[in-house]
């Protein structure tokens, strides 16, 4: 009954359920890590340590509830962009299983401290390799029904899906290259200053790849559909796109501005990342200028309310990115707490806020409902977003603090503080982020609950009038 | 138009994406870790230093510290010497970090004594009071070895069989201790880079009791984890009844006494800080 011009929507369902599941063990991580960071007392060694918790927290993140997200709506958005149902519903399915699987593996051998040390790429050989098999088969399942598809223009999304599919591949089988030892121990084949520049090579375009390309092409399909109005210019979304693929893989090694590898290195990743403001601000602003006599919608779509909330914190975050690339502003706020500020803003306010949309848009459409409550919705709204920003504003004063205690000096030349001492002083800036992240946890329960209504609502409601 | 040919739109993206990486990811290889670059003195980890990095990694100790000094007053002040990319090259994985939630450690090797090491990872807060670092008390126990001589060859580092004897009985606390005290440790800065004091050393706070309030927070702060807040001494020697001149005591706390366990504290204090922890330690006597 679900299979509505034959496309293969159930297991839609499925992906978008289950990265809700990994997004709410995401955040639920993050908060409690916040508050470990405040109150230390709060690690249970050997598990339950802020060492071995953040990478849970990040995976969860990034591939529990990004990927397992953008899964579902890259094979919802395919389908209808191609008007050609899904090619291997069969395959799909067990795509769904060894993804659930894969996110599990990974929180229990991350808890055990299975772990390569890699940021966003711990993940241990085998675990790893199951991965690898998830894409490839997800990747084969799109392309092919793009391959096979009934309408012959490919809509800005689909570009956009194509260049995530081979840009993780890419990235993630070059940075996962390693010596096994054992099969809970393995070492990166590459040494020092090389796996640096590799693992952040991988990193940063992890953010591009991950958190960039799959929320642009999610966005690009959304926005349309929540204000009815279609996109400002085709034309700035292909100059966009390509300067944006080409130009974001210059750019890792301004994780290592300072460090030791060729300058040139870091050099052409901080021109890089200043030149991507562009096609970064292209999309930003093919959003706004298809929003043109539309504005009121802001008002009364709250659809359109996290849509273009989204992509101003995208906005934001493609200003603040650039600027922190460059060399004496990253000798200021680098390994600060800046950063965690910096990253919280894109995934809570860019990704999740886009996010949060795609699945308030779609589940009523699946389940043949109306969504359970707008107003729920409203307020969920400004849980997040009050959220995020006590977040992300105490870090930036914490980091730029820390960074001026961290390079004041007595008129003898020698530091001021010694590090301890400037670290103390970020307590009170920690209870404020944990508190937010509190506060961001509640908007969340209330948004898996507003769904969870809907969907047993439309349930109910399908149960009574049989298709 | 390509936006009708999946697969070429797909070639092309590749072709795209993979200029930059190979400009900035794979040509690096042909410079990075050159010989030319190589430190003689830099060595491979000892099977015990290896275990130890691991349980490093284990434990995600590079959540919160990072490894690399940057070469930047306020980093080389505070840290020491900074990090050259020769220093690295047994280092798979690098542990360079991204967030100083606790101090950079890069040369940490020789910092401190055993003993502090020892001490801090069984309770942070008894040698640093505000410190948020977790406590790694549970490290006390037998170290896993049955990997050990599989992962010195997976790495093709030297080992004997008296090293890997030596395993015996170690626990995984040792190793870690063992790991830090190489951790930047292979090249000779703490005795290139030595402060040197030199010219005639006056107290200019010699008998002035005003200064004594702040030299005992600044005692609290920078001494007391190692010679105990009332001077009884601990993993440090005992410091009542000072009876070296001025000069020399400040001598030591400004350059430290690298093979005697002393930090050298001249980069973070300053001489007149330096100078009123003379002051201070100069007026406490045994009752």
């Amino acid at each position: 009954m679900n299979q509505q011009d034959g496309y293969a929507d159930d297991i839609v369902k499925g992906f978008i359920i289950w990265s809700m599941v990994w997004g709410l063990v995401a955040v639920l991580v993050g908060v409690f890590i916040s508050f470990q960071i405040a109150f230390p007392q709060l690690n249970f060694p050997p598990y339950l340590t802020y060492g071995r918790l953040r990478p849970i927290h990040t995976n969860a993140g990034i591939f529990g509830w990004g990927i397992g997200s953008f899964m579902a709506f890259f094979i919802y958005i395919t389908q209808r962009l191609t008007r050609t149902s899904l090619w291997s519903p069969a395959l799909a399915k067990a795509q769904l299983w060894l993804f659930n699987v894969v996110i599990a593996l990974a929180a229990v051998t991350l808890a055990m401290g299975m772990n390569r040390s890699k940021e966003y790429a711990e993940l241990e050989w085998p675990v790893a390799s199951l991965v690898v098999v998830l894409w490839v088969i997800f990747a084969v399942n799109i392309v092919m029904t793009i391959v096979k598809r009934r309408e012959e223009q490919m809509y800005i999304s689909l570009w956009y899906i194509l260049a995530t599919l081979v840009g993780v591949a890419v990235l993630y089988l070059v940075n996962n290259a390693s010596i096994p030892v054992s099969l809970t121990k393995s070492y990166s084949a590459y040494a020092g200053a090389n796996d640096a520049n590799v693992q952040w090579w991988y990193g940063h375009n992890a953010v591009a790849m991950v958190l960039t390309t799959p929320p642009l092409a999610i966005f690009y399909y959304f926005l349309p559909k929540a204000t009815g109005v279609p996109i400002y210019s085709h034309r700035m979304g292909v100059v966009a796109f390509w300067s944006l693929i080409f130009m974001y893989l210059w750019t890792g090694a301004h994780h290592l501005l300072w460090a030791p590898v060729p300058d040139w290195v870091q050099t052409l990743a901080m021109g890089f990342s200043v030149m991507l403001i562009a096609p970064s601000w292209a999309a930003v602003f093919n959003g706004y200028f298809s929003m043109n006599g539309q504005w009121h919608q802001m008002r009364e779509n709250y659809l359109v309310k996290f849509l273009i909330f989204g992509i101003t914190f995208y906005g934001m975050q493609t200003l603040q990115g650039p600027s922190q690339s460059i060399r004496t502003f990253s000798a200021f706020i680098h390994f600060t707490d800046w950063v965690p500020g910096h990253v919280h803003m894109g995934t809570l306010g860019w990704v999740s806020l886009v996010l949060f949309a795609a699945i308030y848009y779609t589940v009523p459409r699946l389940y043949h409902t109306e969504v359970y409550s707008i107003p729920m919705a409203n307020m969920h709204f400004w849980l997040v977003l009050t959220g995020q920003l006590i977040f992300s504003i105490t870090m930036w004063i914490a980091g730029v603090q820390q960074a001026a205690m961290l390079n004041a000096t007595n008129p003898d030349g020698s530091l001021h503080y010694s590090f301890i001492e400037t670290m103390a002083e970020l307590y009170p800036y920690w209870y404020m982020r944990a508190a937010g992240g509190v506060i961001y946890l509640a908007g969340l329960l209330l948004f898996l609950y507003n769904i969870y209504k809907t969907i047993t609502v439309g349930k109910a409601q399908a149960a009574v009038q049989p298709a | 138009m390509i936006e009708k040919k999946p697969i070429i739109f797909l070639l092309l993206a590749t072709a795209t994406i993979l200029v930059g990486t190979i400009i900035t990811m794979v040509l690096p290889f042909r410079w990075i870790n050159d010989p030319k670059l190589a430190i003689a003195s830099v060595k491979p980890y000892t099977p015990l230093q290896l275990e130890g990095r691991d349980i490093y990694i284990r434990e995600g100790c590079n959540n919160c510290h990072t490894q690399t000094v940057r070469p930047l007053l306020s980093d080389t002040e505070r840290y020491g010497e900074y990090s050259k990319s020769g220093e690295f090259v047994y280092d798979q994985p690098f542990l360079w970090g991204s967030r100083r939630n606790g101090p950079d450690l890069a040369r940490i090797g020789g910092k401190y004594p055993d003993a502090w090491h020892v001490k801090h990872m069984k309770d942070p807060r008894a040698m640093v009071p505000r410190s948020n670092m977790p406590s790694y008390a549970f490290l006390d126990r037998p170290l896993d070895t049955s990997l050990t001589e599989k992962k010195m060859k997976a790495l093709k580092f030297p080992y004997t069989q008296a090293d890997i004897d030596a395993l015996k009985g170690k626990t995984e606390l040792d190793a870690m201790v063992a790991y830090m005290q190489k951790v930047g440790n292979d090249i000779p800065w703490r005795k290139t880079g030595k402060a040197e004091v030199v010219g005639e050393l006056k107290n200019p706070f010699q008998d002035n009791l005003s200064v004594l309030p702040e030299a005992q927070k600044l005692y609290a702060e920078h001494c007391a984890q190692c010679h105990g807040i009332e001077l009884k001494g601990e993993v440090g020697p005992d410091l009542r009844d000072m009876d070296k001149p001025d000069a020399k005591v400040f001598a030591t706390i400004y350059s430290g006494i690298t093979e005697g366990g002393m930090p050298a504290f001249g980069d973070t204090l300053g001489k007149e800080r330096t100078w009123k922890l003379v002051t201070y330690l100069k007026s406490v006597h045994r009752k």
